[in-house]
């Protein structure tokens, strides 16, 4: 069990470090390196820059030393929770990003809720009764589901939302209280805005898992232990519920592992037709004014939130899964 | 034991078809056959013959696109009243309440048969409490006494394993546990042993016969394993293509089969004093596929013996030869 | 663990890979008696059986057959297209899409009315007004633009065209865009860009998940936990922040060619997992195979046995997995174009087109510009109907 979990935090930290690796790369990437981006953007936008300062930076980053001691230098940066400085904004980084993670953070989660909500009792259902009409209903719209990309349902609850009911779908918050602090009635506001950018995040991702679900469980459905469950005078309801839906939801739950990421991809995209205040929107904006460091910081962030996402629910799946939890490797 | 030949169940021509787009498979098609009280009945044949489904059939739990379509399952119950199983929803009160607790089953496979996820105390104790109304605390305690009377050490450690911590041998044993946990009066055992290696083999059938003894309950116990039928039966039922082909006592059926097939099954089995080096008997041709079960009698196009222009034509009905041994063929039908 | 000797037959083991449950697991794989069609059967080729499994699925058929016009599209895209898709046209921007009508006066005469466009002297908006008595009619195989069909064969032959005024005056099936392009013809140049793009990205994709996970599968060992661990790695990780990462470092002073390459790269090299892990599990169950180890105690080389006897047998199980992963990188091309961070103008892609359909202001003034999310839809759909009956005709049991 010990030997799970150390696996399982090993490779999460690997996957961390290519995550760094790679934020990094996209942050080098465009030529010059960035201390000389972020003098022409203060110098576009009417600042100056000091040259003390541009030394003070340059010896902070490392700028004139390897590339390996650059990368060092900004992981520790990192480390201690200076994300650095977000150009356009000239703000520090994490003062920009702070709450629309969060935000990001709870879309992504109330998604991921959607989904198997959803997507557990109609595979089930699917399963049952295979072949019934309801079955190929949800087949049906389950395979309409992976067809339609993300932003492109967005747009469409979008178009339907002003054509027919005229109004504005978009967004996380009422007006009033889009830039008020944080209270019980902004908390209200936001679940009350939660449910359209949720499924329509969540969507494909339910078909996909409606698909998982139903072949988990006819699979178990066939198995030996179901019948002797019947076998044992179980009413037809509590055998299913009890058994192959109980070892059926296993591999269900460790596909959160690429729905986490899959999700989390979709909120960036469809936040920006949707017009939500997550790191979407704010990623693209840097990334179109060139402003790399926000957008590396951002794209690590993303990469780290889903790794602690996957790691949690390996741990789920750990307490949940017999066969894991007693290995003895 | 006094009234040992009284019926405890009572097959009568019973059908179950299996219905898919392909075309339908007559899984079993007209079988009849009795377990008496206390006694244990062999029903062999090759995998495909519908052994399997029969025993489901009784349990009724038999899946879809199957379902019972015609014949009667008369159950007997203490006072000896029967009761149409046919006749009950699968689902229903009366069905599950017999189901496990007074017909038992086991299966070939002991690691498939628990679920991975369960302790095996659980699914013991499930079966005790829905059908003994006992509290928690009381049935775990006949569940080690259960998993004690099985022959597994340590019982009260063994409960709150999982099947896979479990040995095969031991597994099965548990499963024993706990289709027995009941205390059934009738045990359905399908393939109990397949799984097993020798060893193990011989235990468990020990292990069954002693239970047996010390219960009294019946055994239908279902195998392809004549030399398992020679040491565990009283009666035997001989199934062919979903129908019977003959029954008869154990010794009947082995020292005076009646019909080709048993004949050739019996053939077929290795002996000690069998010359080595000398190929063993085999059946010819192959089981008809399912779809297009032959005319007439099912077994004709492999009978050595078949009569032309009878054999292939019409079906033969199961015919008493006397000595309680019955068979449907026609070599026999003019001696009944 | 000694099998019981005097065993009748192989018990069948009711396992989950043989269909439908308790009743039919035991007794296919029985042998069976052999009839006329059992024969035929019996000596087809894998590709033949294949195609005969294939064939039944009836949602796949049709599928097929909707891949097979958007791939003559495809082919024959400027020959569809009637307006040069770049020739803008400040006066005719985004007129709605305008009826064509087919019978006029009883007889068929494919024709359109004439449209004129006004700015409303209050709103200063173009509105456009159809003149129902300006009747246009319809031609086919007409002369316009000149192309080079496939890059190759110059022409200037259009299946549509119309008589008396200049086509892209009068001709507008599906509307314009904002610079008062012709949507239809755009979207034909669409068609085959988005189309293409997706097969290239396939093909890299395929090239190393076949590559990698072959190399794990056959191998094992330290190389296959390496490879896995990468592939797990990658898996984890959001795509589309990536891609959007990556793509905006593309220099924008790029010519179209350099960045369809680019972004071609960028959406396989973080498609090919799951090919990889395809390609890995078919290894590894072929492996244990008979016919392999027969092979290998024949003394058959290893490239022999991988290429003659391993890569044959599952084929059928790439192809089905490749066509399954067609549509994702077709979503994420649009995705990214959709974005602007992927293929950019003078490029004519799904994305590039429902970039203007970005936000509801452009949706609520002119919806038609949404319409290139029909291909999309019905594209993906047809991918994954085909790969599903693809599947499933490889592997009745998988």
């Amino acid at each position: 069990m010990l030997a799970y979990i150390l696996r399982r935090l090993i490779l999460a930290l690997i996957t961390v470090i290519a995550i760094s690796i790679l934020s990094f790369v996209i942050i080098q990437l465009p030529p010059g390196d960035f201390i000389t981006s972020y003098i022409a953007s203060m110098s576009a936008g009417g600042g100056t820059v000091s040259e003390a300062e541009v030394e003070a930076l340059r010896e902070q980053y490392g700028l004139d030393q390897p590339i390996t001691v650059q990368y060092l230098k900004w992981v520790s940066q990192i480390v201690q929770g200076n994300f650095g400085m977000a150009l356009e904004w000239n703000r520090p980084v994490k003062d920009v990003i702070g709450d629309r993670l969060t935000l990001t953070v709870i879309i992504s989660l109330a998604a991921v809720i959607f989904t198997w909500a959803v997507a557990l009792p109609i595979g089930i259902y699917s399963a049952v009764k295979r072949y019934s009409i309801g079955d190929y209903i949800f087949t049906f719209i389950g395979f309409i589901g992976l067809a339609i990309p993300g932003f492109m349902l967005a747009l469409i609850v979008l178009y339907v939302g002003f054509r027919y009911f005229n109004a504005n779908v978009g967004g996380l918050f009422s007006p009033e209280y889009a830039e008020a602090p944080w209270s019980w009635a902004k908390f209200q506001d936001l679940l009350a805005h939660l449910p359209i950018p949720a499924v329509v995040l969540g969507l494909s991702g339910t078909a996909q898992m409606i698909r998982i679900m139903r072949s988990n469980l006819l699979d178990e459905l066939r198995k030996p232990y179901v019948m002797t469950a019947r076998a044992r005078g179980l009413t037809e309801m509590r055998v299913i519920l009890k058994y192959p839906v109980r070892v059926a939801m296993n591999p269900f739950i460790s596909t959160i592992g690429y729905l986490l990421p899959y999700i989390v991809s979709g909120s960036i995209i469809v936040s920006l037709v949707l017009s939500l205040p997550t790191v979407g929107p704010l990623l693209l904006k840097a990334l179109i004014a060139q402003d790399m460091f926000l957008a590396g910081t951002i794209i690590l962030l993303l990469g780290v939130m889903t790794v602690i996402g996957t790691f949690i629910s390996d741990l789920l799946l750990m307490w949940v899964d017999p066969r894991i939890r007693l290995e003895r490797r | 034991m006094n009234d040992q030949r009284t019926p405890l169940l009572s097959v009568r021509d019973l059908k179950t078809y299996f219905f898919q787009d392909e075309g339908t498979v007559k899984a079993v098609d007209g079988a009849s056959f009795d377990v008496a009280r206390g006694q244990t009945l062999g029903i062999v044949g090759e995998s495909g013959c519908g052994k399997s489904v029969t025993a489901r059939s009784i349990l009724r739990i038999v899946e879809a696109p199957g379902r019972i379509v015609g014949g009667q399952i008369l159950w007997y119950d203490a006072k000896g009243q029967p009761t149409d199983l046919t006749q009950l929803d699968p689902d229903g009160h009366q069905m599950r309440s017999l189901r496990g607790r007074e017909i038992g089953l086991i299966f070939q496979e002991p690691m498939t048969s628990f679920s991975p996820v369960h302790t095996v105390g659980n699914q013991i104790i499930e079966a005790i409490r829905l059908h003994m109304g006992v509290s928690k605390a009381e049935a775990r305690r006949r569940a080690i006494e259960a998993l004690r009377q099985v022959g597994i050490p340590q019982p009260e450690r063994r409960i709150d394993d999982y099947a896979f911590q479990l040995s095969g041998g031991l597994r099965q044993r548990a499963m024993i546990a706990v289709a027995l946990s009941c205390d059934p009066r009738l045990l359905i055992a399908d393939e109990p042993t397949t799984a097993l290696d020798v060893t193990t083999q011989a235990q468990i059938l020990d292990l069954l016969r002693e239970l047996q003894q010390q219960r009294g309950m019946a055994i239908m116990l279902i195998t392809h394993n004549l030399g398992v039928v020679a040491e565990m039966c009283d009666d035997v039922v001989v199934m062919y293509l979903g129908r019977v082909v003959e029954v008869g006592s154990v010794d009947a059926i082995f020292h005076q089969a009646k019909h080709p097939y048993t004949r050739a099954l019996l053939r077929s089995i290795p002996a000690i004093t069998t010359p080595p080096r000398v190929k063993l008997h085999t059946i010819t041709g192959s089981i008809p596929h399912p779809y297009n079960r032959p005319s007439g009698c099912p077994f004709h196009p492999r009978c050595p013996e078949r009569l032309r222009g009878l054999c292939e034509v019409a079906e033969p009905a199961l015919r008493a030869v006397g000595n309680g041994q019955s068979v449907s063929c026609f070599l026999y039908e003019n001696r009944a | 663990m000694a099998e019981p000797e005097q065993d009748l037959k192989p018990h069948a083991t009711p396992s989950s890979s043989q269909g439908e449950g308790w009743g039919e697991g035991d007794f296919l794989d029985e042998d069976v008696t052999t009839t006329e069609a059992e024969e035929r059967i019996s000596v087809a080729t894998a590709g033949q059986l294949m195609w005969w499994r294939f064939r039944k699925h009836r949602l796949a058929m049709v599928s097929a057959v909707v891949l097979i016009i958007f791939y003559l599209v495809v082919i024959f895209a400027p020959f569809l297209a009637y307006v040069d898709p770049e020739l803008s046209e400040a006066q005719r921007s985004l007129m709605p899409p305008q009826p064509v009508h087919l019978f006029r006066e009883g007889r068929f005469e494919p024709h359109v009315y004439a449209v004129k466009g006004a700015r409303d002297p209050k709103t200063f908006k173009r509105v456009y007004v159809t003149d129902p008595n300006t009747v246009i009619p319809l031609r086919f195989f007409v002369k316009g633009f000149p192309y080079k069909l496939l890059g190759v064969i110059p022409s200037d032959i259009h299946l549509l065209g119309v008589e008396g005024v200049p086509v892209e005056e009068a001709l507008f099936i599906l509307g314009t865009d904002l610079n008062g392009r012709d949507l239809w013809s755009r979207l034909m140049f669409a068609t085959q860009m988005s189309l293409t793009i997706g097969l290239a990205a396939v093909a890299i994709s395929l090239f190393l998940g076949v590559l990698l996970g072959g190399i794990s599968g056959y191998f094992s060992g330290t190389v296959d936990t390496l490879i896995q661990r990468v592939i797990e790695i990658l898996r984890s990780l959001p795509t589309i922040p990536l891609w959007m990462g990556l793509a905006a470092a593309l220099p924008g002073s790029w010519p179209v060619q350099r960045v369809y390459l680019a972004i071609t790269i960028i959406i396989s090299l973080l498609g090919w997992t799951e090919l990889a892990r395809v390609v890995r599990g078919r290894f590894l169950t072929l492996r244990e195979e008979d016919f392999i180890t027969a092979a290998e105690l024949a003394g058959c080389s290893r490239m022999r046995i991988i290429f003659r006897h391993m890569v044959p047998s599952f084929l059928s199980h790439i192809i089905a997995a490749t066509t399954l992963a067609i549509p994702a990188m077709i979503i994420s091309e649009t995705s990214l174009s959709f974005l602007g961070l992927g293929l950019r103008p003078p490029a004519i892609s799904w994305g590039v087109l429902l970039e203007q359909a970005q936000n509801i202001q452009a949706l609520a003034i002119s919806p038609w510009l949404l319409l290139p999310a029909i291909p999309v839809i019905l594209a993906v759909l047809a991918f994954n109907f085909v790969g599903d009956g693809l599947r499933d005709a490889a592997d009745p049991y998988g």
